[in-house]
């Protein structure tokens, strides 16, 4: 039943550069990548530098690029690949790299910072908190099942690409902000700041984000679509500029 | 001295990042305070993330007959009274207002039609208790928490590691401790710490605890005096994942017995009828047809024995397998998909009542529930013991330390309801942000010897230095063969001579811990944090031994097969664990304060 299988993994150098390094293991039925990553670094490479927690794809650790696809290790499994070739395992490329397999994301935590927080209308229920309908949170329960793997951020052309990280906040900040924005209680507005600072525009719908999502969360139709067009409603509607202009106020 | 380290100062540190660590930190920051965080992993990846079913409040959304009183009776019968009383009053009183709180900070529950927080059955709990999203209510938790939190100023320290607390005299006035990324060594001066650093599965083999899950606040609080409180009752969930061997651990979650699924050996037999306790004889039922009425919410039903309590269930599965009935992979059978007999459509039914674990064995396991059995055996799961705090305040013994979350001790007593974790988090996370907040703005920042620091400093560095020498070996083999040797020795079924020869394994390890050789550099170097972990991981299972070795009655996650009843004199105690002079650990009994006259009542009109 054992097999052998070589992993092509990326090892950095003490120079910052790094290089792909073949392990050959044998392996068993039913393990996944992390599994395997686990036996190298158990047998072979004590020192080999790998993020990880839950194993069961909920706590979003252990993203890396498998064969070139990003990819949760956890929730790879070995007999979904073709082993009679060699398999590169290689860290999240839109980030610097710390070492190995860890990469520095570090930056999608100061993003986070940045989007305006959680700021609800006053309790109106008798009892001094909030009536909801399920229907009503049902969409923003699905943005909220994101367990922050940031695949989506990696996949995303204008981050991996064109490293516009200080103009564009990536698909897991506009699906954070979504949420809020969608939420029924929430009272803030963010719309400016999405069309600034946010680089809403910058997300030309490829999709790619959406397919990398191991939550199947619908990233580009339910969430950064419907920004969008909120974002043209309030800035580049000229009859809604008009309304706004001419509408009675007070 | 040969080294500066960077130094951080804070009134509160608070160390683990999980549900009970962010809202100790949120509280004490709101207090007006200067916190700092430090996260073993990043910030949002703890534990706290993997609890599904939700988390217990007794706010009568669903069933109003529920109260704090009905809640509070119910975690003393689950905790079969040996509980800090005074801990499960304020849990049973506080949760309905801490889960409220969530909601203004950005929390969505699933909905009642009434447009409520919705709740949800478990087991132990009278009434629909359990306010949760689907079943991933720790993500959204953490979530909540974390994004609440970051706007608080809090430093936050990810992806670091303490190695020892540092004391002035008797108070603990900080800690010391590296930057995985970077392993660079940090002072973090406090005035007051609060550890929150969850549990300590990794002890054993089968777990359903991730790999941070090594009991290092346990550990930490023990080697700076703390005491420990009833380290004998761990909790084996009896349905975890045994295949494949990637996902051994992994909960299968209790509300697939819920649906109709039903345990069998490796015969086909449904064993669960072969042994019911005689003081449930009679709630349960048994016959397989009345037994099925129950699952599907038949109110006159009795239910079938597949849904008695968690102990009971883990053992006569291990019974099981030890009498060679088990399943190929040593484990028993579930089975759900048997429910096609009864109902059209099962596939759909499975799949609509149980999502994860559908999309769980089908991604995992290339295995799909609705048509095949699946595998599962027990996996250590919780430990109810840990640190001894005191209820109100969550302060240790030692002046200037906390506890609150798994890594505290008293609230669950010898089992822990389902759900009575997750609120467990927010309630002492809570009280024990406030008061480590009120402790620092009493007192004046301590001071630290440069001669503690270094001995630390020297204490983390020493498996590099072993590298060059000879007769040494790797962390990883030490920590393999200790949990091989509790899962063996200290597990779900107990045996004098067994955890007597885990005791004397315990001092072997110990002595090969100390040669534990690491190779590469301190950056991000997995095998250096192991062969740190280790010396927490000996501690605490040396902790669990002598508290198993001295229990001589069986109660709750503790059993022991040569004293296999519950004993009267045993309710009336605590064991308490604590560092002795000469530096060895030692146990005493220590008798549980008699509880308040009105929560006596309570419990006593409860149990009509």
């Amino acid at each position: 039943m054992n097999k052998q299988v070589t992993f092509k993994i990326w090892r950095t150098d003490e120079n910052g550069g790094g290089k792909l390094v073949d392990y050959t293991t044998e392996i068993t039925e039913g393990l996944v990548v992390l599994d395997v990553i686990h036996k190298i670094q158990k047998e072979q490479a004590n020192d080999l530098a790998v993020r990880w927690n839950c194993k069961a794809g909920k706590c979003g650790s252990c993203s890396a690029e498998v064969n070139g696809m990003p990819k949760l290790m956890c929730m790879t499994r070995m007999d979904t690949l073709d082993i009679t070739k060699p398999i590169s395992i290689e860290p999240m490329r839109a980030f610097p790299s710390i070492r190995d397999l860890a990469t520095d994301v570090s930056w999608n935590f100061r993003v986070k910072t940045k989007i305006k927080k959680f700021n609800p209308r006053k309790p109106d229920a008798a009892d001094g908190t909030w009536r909801m309908m399920q229907e009503d949170v049902d969409r923003v329960q699905e943005f909220r099942k994101c367990i922050e793997c940031f695949l989506c951020q990696d996949v995303c052309h204008v981050l991996r690409d064109h490293h516009k990280h200080e103009e564009f906040i990536g698909p897991r900040f506009l699906v954070y902000t979504a949420a809020l924005e969608m939420h029924p209680l929430d009272t803030e507005d963010r719309l400016p700041e999405l069309k600034q600072a946010q680089g809403i525009g910058f997300c030309n719908i490829t999709k790619c984000c959406t397919k990398v999502c191991p939550e199947h969360i619908a990233i580009t139709d339910n969430a950064i679509i419907p920004l969008k067009e909120r974002v043209v409603d309030e800035f580049y509607d000229p009859f809604g500029w008009l309304w706004k202009k001419i509408r009675p106020q007070g | 001295m040969a080294t500066n380290y960077e130094t951080h100062e804070f009134d509160v540190l608070v160390i683990g990042a999980g549900g009970a660590g962010l809202r100790a930190a949120i509280e004490a920051s709101a207090a007006g305070v200067k916190v700092g965080l430090i996260c073993k992993s990043l910030l949002g990846k703890a534990h706290t993330v993997m609890a599904e079913g939700g988390m217990a409040a007794a706010m009568g959304n669903v069933d109003d007959r529920d109260n704090w009183k009905v809640h509070f009776a119910d975690t003393m019968r689950g905790g079969q009274y040996v509980n800090n009383w005074r801990m499960a009053e304020l849990h049973a009183k506080e949760a309905p207002a801490r889960v409220h709180e969530l909601e203004a900070w950005g929390a969505v529950f699933d909905r009642t039609k009434e447009g409520k927080i919705s709740q949800r059955n478990f087991g132990g709990h009278r009434f629909p208790r359990l306010a949760h999203v689907g079943d991933r209510t720790g993500l959204e938790l953490i979530r909540t928490l974390q994004d609440h939190g970051i706007h608080q100023g809090i430093t936050v320290f990810m992806e670091y590691t303490i190695v020892s607390l540092l004391k002035d005299g008797d108070r603990v006035v900080g800690a010391f401790g590296y930057d995985r990324e970077r392993g660079r060594f940090r002072i973090f001066k406090a005035k007051a710490v609060v550890v929150c650093t969850g549990g300590l599965g990794r002890a054993y083999r089968v777990t359903s605890n991730s790999w941070e899950g090594t009991g290092d606040g346990v550990s930490l609080a023990y080697h700076a005096g703390a005491e420990l409180l009833d380290m004998e009752f761990i909790q084996f969930h009896p349905t975890g994942m045994i295949w494949p061997p990637s996902v051994m651990g992994i909960l299968v979650t209790e509300s697939v017995r819920g649906e109709g699924g039903v345990l069998r050996n490796k015969d086909g037999k449904r064993f669960m009828y072969d042994d019911i306790p005689d003081n449930y004889k009679s709630q349960t039922s048994m016959d397989p047809e009345e037994g099925w009425r129950y699952t599907q919410n038949d109110k006159n039903a009795k239910r079938p024995p597949e849904l008695l309590t968690r102990d009971h269930v883990a053992r006569c599965i291990n019974r099981e397998v030890k009498a060679g009935r088990g399943s190929p992979h040593g484990g028993v059978f579930l089975d759900i998909s048997w429910i096609k007999e009864k109902i059209p459509n099962a596939a759909e039914h499975i799949k609509r009542k149980l999502p994860s674990m559908y999309h769980q064995f089908m991604q995992l396991a290339n295995l799909d529930i609705t048509k095949e059995p699946m595998e599962i055996g027990p996996t250590t799961h919780y430990a109810m013991g840990g640190i001894r705090v005191n209820g109100d305040t969550q302060a240790t013994n030692i002046p200037g330390l906390f506890a609150a979350g798994e890594c505290a001790a008293g609230l669950h007593g010898a089992n822990r309801l389902g759900g009575n974790s997750l609120s467990d988090l927010i309630v002492f996370g809570k009280r024990a942000g406030e008061y480590a907040a009120k402790f620092a703005q009493e007192n004046p920042a301590g001071t630290v010897s440069e001669a503690q620091i270094e001995a630390a400093y020297r204490e983390a560095m020493e498996p590099f230095e072993r590298s060059a020498g000879g007769g040494s070996e790797g962390p990883y083999h030490v920590q393999a063969d200790l949990q091989n040797m509790m899962q063996a020795n200290v597990g779900i079924v107990r045996l004098q001579k067994e955890m007597e020869f885990a005791l004397d394994g315990i001092q072997k390890l110990k002595a090969r811990a100390a040669k534990v050789a690491v190779q590469g550099h301190l950056e991000y170097n997995p095998g250096w944090h192991t062969a740190i972990d280790l010396k927490h991981l000996l501690t605490v299972s040396e902790a669990i031994t002598l508290g198993s070795l001295d229990r001589k009655e069986s109660r709750g996650g503790h059993f022991r097969e040569d004293f296999p009843n519950k004993d009267p004199e045993a309710q009336k105690y605590n064991s308490v664990i604590a560092k002795a002079a000469d530096g060895s650990m030692k146990l005493r009994r220590e008798p549980i304060p008699a509880i308040r006259e009105d929560l006596k009542q309570v419990i006593e009109e409860m149990k009509n």
